[in-house]
């Protein structure tokens, strides 16, 4: 099926791994781990969170040093000492989390990632000529903090391909991106293994492994589980043997019996207070009981701002502009609407979400203390509130060593289970839920989309907001998008499709989406 | 030329005033672009101050004690990197805590030189072009130190923002994560940025004690190391700004001294307040635009770096 024509037989492998073994105190990250990536091959790396895939990309890319094992370098014994040892091999790596300067231009950023002295305008220029040969266009002069999330991951790749690299690791580089975007990344990938790039490809997203990649190396709880084919797989086979449970899709509703109005929105425009930060214009929808409202679109337009009326983070201009139940409640701050059974699971766990220096107890009782009563003689209830904790940490399988340890201790995808776990039983009348999977393996999202599902059955108004249009898809019952600030009109999940919600994404770029809302408008 | 009788001695005068601040931010300047808030500017100022005072008074070798100045500034800035870069103590503190030690210290060193003369360093000479009206003595005819301060705010400037040295040490300051992760030293591009500072801050100093008040007394510097510190903020972390901002200063504290010399009917502690106010005032005023700090604010600035494995 291999749509390159790939001579496996005979080749020899341009990165092998052979029994990387890394320990750290407690934890055994990887454990006899084989690998065995050719010229040209789209290779992917599936294991869910914790199964040990960063500590491996890591120590191919030398930040860490493996505790025994050998990596071959088109079959010679090498040690990867440091990063740009790395470099020099012709091992290029774009992390999930971008090393980008936010304040430096484009040109600045990618300099910095190249070896020895630049001219900046000869620069400027070779990243122009790459960009448009690889369909990656980057404006050099621009500043990073002012570009889309999938034009920084531009940068990060245009900075790789300047070094002509041999092997290409990316880490989950469609997270991001809108479908359009990740389709126009899945050619120039394409186009790099024809060229005999070989590209080690981390992603949760099976549906684009089967589609995009020749092989699969699966890990699982830091140990190497097999070696396969993806494209003879099904996605559902392969996230079996990520997880090495049987996985069930989450149960749908079809036709929600919807029950009266809950959350009401007219007419809401807000001047964003951050420079960068994007102007919500006129926005309009309302959410039912039973109802799960999911909106859409890229990274950067008026999501953040949304949520900030919602949550009454930012307060709005006229009460009547967000009503509850008929009641207003624009002008009322984030206590007042959380007294009134209105729960949040913000976008940032970390900082947002959580306090990361603080147990879970005590995270526990930052937001549900209104709600479960958690006050005693304007005390804490010590112990109802680690009863609390307890019970979230159980029901909804966060794997923790206990509720006395730090937030910031959890895995992402745990610690979003806490989160999520623990706004929704409070028992909350709207729950208003911001990326509920970002970064969270197959089987806890799958876990997280079920606990939605089912609040909305029990009664509440759900309103999702997420850039992963799958996941939209698979749990709502109406759909909206938001681009430039404004909300589309929601319709349901079965009258649209994933392209006509990418169109009202937008492009790729800010002002492109702004043209395309007008239009459809 | 009545007019400028009196002009030409309060610009020289505010020339005098604003060089020791130009020093003392541009090196700052440097510090907090690698992300590192050295609040320490007035100890490591007030030990160069004595070092550059007692070289001064042993050697008579000015060259030399500007030098030693510079040395004993960047090894106070050195003892402040251990602390905060590989001990990873917190910068706020063991900054403030560098103040105390310095103003301590110096003044332990310094206990026999109280009050002992010494020449001023000797101002420029160039034949003719000195004796120039009115531009012959601005222009021509200061000390070395100062022409000194010019250059050092131009090359600075150069070399962040002209060369790839300067760019990395502007990354690290905008993300050490990311830089450590592309594989740059970050310690050790602070470790450099942290000691040139100080050695900035102990010129600075030298300059105080040699020029400013050629003489030694015990907390002489006054705090103009916070002032200096202050100007970087108002400067938006810009060279230039920051030798505009060090003449404004430098200008008000030499008006109030005129003003109190003219009799004006104002308590002379209410003028000797006049340049911490204005820089309150400046601070606030600046701080209101929040996208200029947003865009020229190293982000890491005050930040621990863990390099995590």
């Amino acid at each position: 099926m291999s749509n390159t024509g790939l001579n496996t037989g005979t080749q020899k492998p341009r990165l092998e791994l052979k029994g990387i073994t890394k320990a750290y105190p407690g934890v055994l990250a990887n454990d006899n781990i084989d690998l065995k990536v050719l010229p040209g091959e789209i290779h992917a790396l599936l294991g869910e969170n914790g199964a040990g895939k960063s500590t491996l990309v890591k120590t191919i890319y030398g930040v860490l040093k493996a505790d025994s094992g050998d990596i071959l370098w088109n079959g010679e014994r090498i040690d990867i000492t440091s990063p740009h040892a790395a470099r020099t091999l012709g091992i290029g790596t774009i992390f999930q989390h971008f090393s980008l300067f936010e304040a430096m231009t484009v040109t600045e950023n990618i300099a910095l990632g190249l070896p020895g002295r630049q001219n900046m305008n000869d620069l400027a220029k070779r990243i122009v000529e790459i960009s448009e040969n690889y369909g990656l266009p980057l404006q050099p002069e621009r500043r990073v903090f002012t570009l889309s999330v999938g034009e920084k991951q531009r940068i990060e790749i245009v900075r790789c391909l300047l070094q002509n690299p041999k092997l290409l690791i990316m880490d989950e580089p469609t997270s991001v991106l809108t479908p359009q975007e990740a389709d126009k990344m899945f050619e120039t990938l394409r186009r790099l293994s024809d060229e005999g790039v070989s590209i080690l490809y981390i992603s949760h997203k099976l549906d684009e492994i089967k589609n995009l990649c020749h092989k699969a190396t699966i890990l699982r709880g830091g140990k190497y589980i097999s070696e396969c084919d993806p494209t003879v797989e099904t996605a559902k086979s392969l996230a079996e043997m990520m997880i090495g449970t049987n996985l069930t899709a989450p149960k749908h509703r079809e036709a929600a019996d919807r029950g009266p109005v809950r959350l009401k929105v007219r007419n809401l425009s807000l001047d964003s207070n951050d420079q960068f930060g994007v102007d919500l214009n006129l926005i309009n929808f309302e959410v039912r009981c039973g109802e799960i409202l999911g909106i859409a679109g890229v990274a950067g337009n008026g999501q953040v701002e949304l949520l900030e009326a919602l949550s009454g983070e930012t307060l709005c201009q006229n009460a009547e502009d967000i009503s509850l139940e008929q009641e207003y409640i624009g002008k009322l701050g984030p206590i007042q609407r959380r007294t009134r059974g209105i729960a949040f699971v913000p976008e940032d766990r970390l900082g947002h979400g959580s306090v990361p220096d603080m147990s879970l107890v005590d995270n526990a009782f930052l937001s549900g203390y209104t709600q479960k009563g958690l006050i005693t003689g304007g005390l804490i209830d010590t112990q109802k509130t680690t009863r609390f904790a307890n019970e979230i940490v159980k029901k909804f399988d966060v794997r923790t060593a206990g509720v006395s340890h730090k937030a910031s201790s959890l895995s992402g995808g745990n610690l979003q289970k806490f989160i999520v776990g623990r706004e929704m039983m409070q028992d909350p009348k709207l729950i208003i839920i911001a990326h509920p999977t970002w970064g969270v393996d197959a089987g806890a999202a799958s876990s997280i989309h079920q606990a939605i599902i089912d609040l909305a059955a029990s009664g509440a108004a759900v309103l999702v907001v997420s850039q992963d249009l799958d996941e939209l898809f698979a749990i709502s019952n109406r759909l909206a998008v938001i681009a430039d600030g404004r909300l589309s009109v929601s319709r349901g999940v079965h009258e649209i499709t994933i392209e006509e919600i990418g169109l009202l994404m937008g492009g790729t770029e800010g002002a492109g989406s702004k043209r395309e809302v007008e239009s459809v408008a | 030329m009545n007019g400028f009788e009196w002009f030409i001695p309060v610009i020289l005068t505010v020339i005098t005033a604003a060089t020791p601040l130009v020093f003392a931010g541009i090196g700052e300047l440097v510090t907090e672009k690698s992300g590192v808030l050295n609040l320490g500017i007035e100890g490591m100022m007030i030990v160069g101050a004595v070092a550059a005072f007692i070289t001064a008074t042993l050697t008579g070798n000015y060259l030399l004690a500007v030098v030693v100045a510079a040395l004993s500034g960047a090894f106070m800035a050195f003892l402040f990197g251990i602390l905060t870069l590989s001990l990873m103590a917190n910068q706020v503190a063991t900054g403030l805590a560098l103040t105390l030690f310095g103003i301590g210290l110096s003044a332990l060193i310094g206990q026999d030189f109280v009050g002992e003369p010494v020449q001023a360093i000797a101002k420029l000479n160039i034949g003719g072009l000195s004796d120039l009206p009115v531009i012959g003595p601005i222009l021509f005819g200061q000390d070395p130190l100062v022409y000194l301060s010019f250059l050092m705010v131009f090359l600075v400037s150069w070399f962040l923002f002209k060369t790839k040295a300067g760019l990395i040490l502007r990354a690290v300051g905008d993300s050490h994560d990311a830089a450590h992760s592309i594989g740059y030293s970050v310690i050790g591009i602070r470790y450099a940025a942290v000691m040139f500072g100080g050695a900035m801050s102990g010129i600075g100093g030298a300059y105080l004690s040699l020029a400013y008040t050629p003489m030694w007394a015990e907390n002489m510097t006054a705090g103009r190391g916070w002032i200096a510190l202050a100007l970087i903020v108002f400067a938006t972390w810009k060279p230039g700004l920051v030798l505009v901002g060090a003449y404004m200063f430098g200008g008000i504290t030499i008006l109030q001294l005129h003003a109190q010399a003219a009799g004006l009917d104002i308590p002379s502690q209410i003028l000797s307040m006049l340049p911490y106010l204005a820089t309150i005032v400046v601070l606030v005023v600046i701080s209101k635009d929040e996208s200029r700090i947003r865009k020229h604010a190293p982000a890491c600035i005050g930040k621990i770096f863990h390099p995590a494995a």
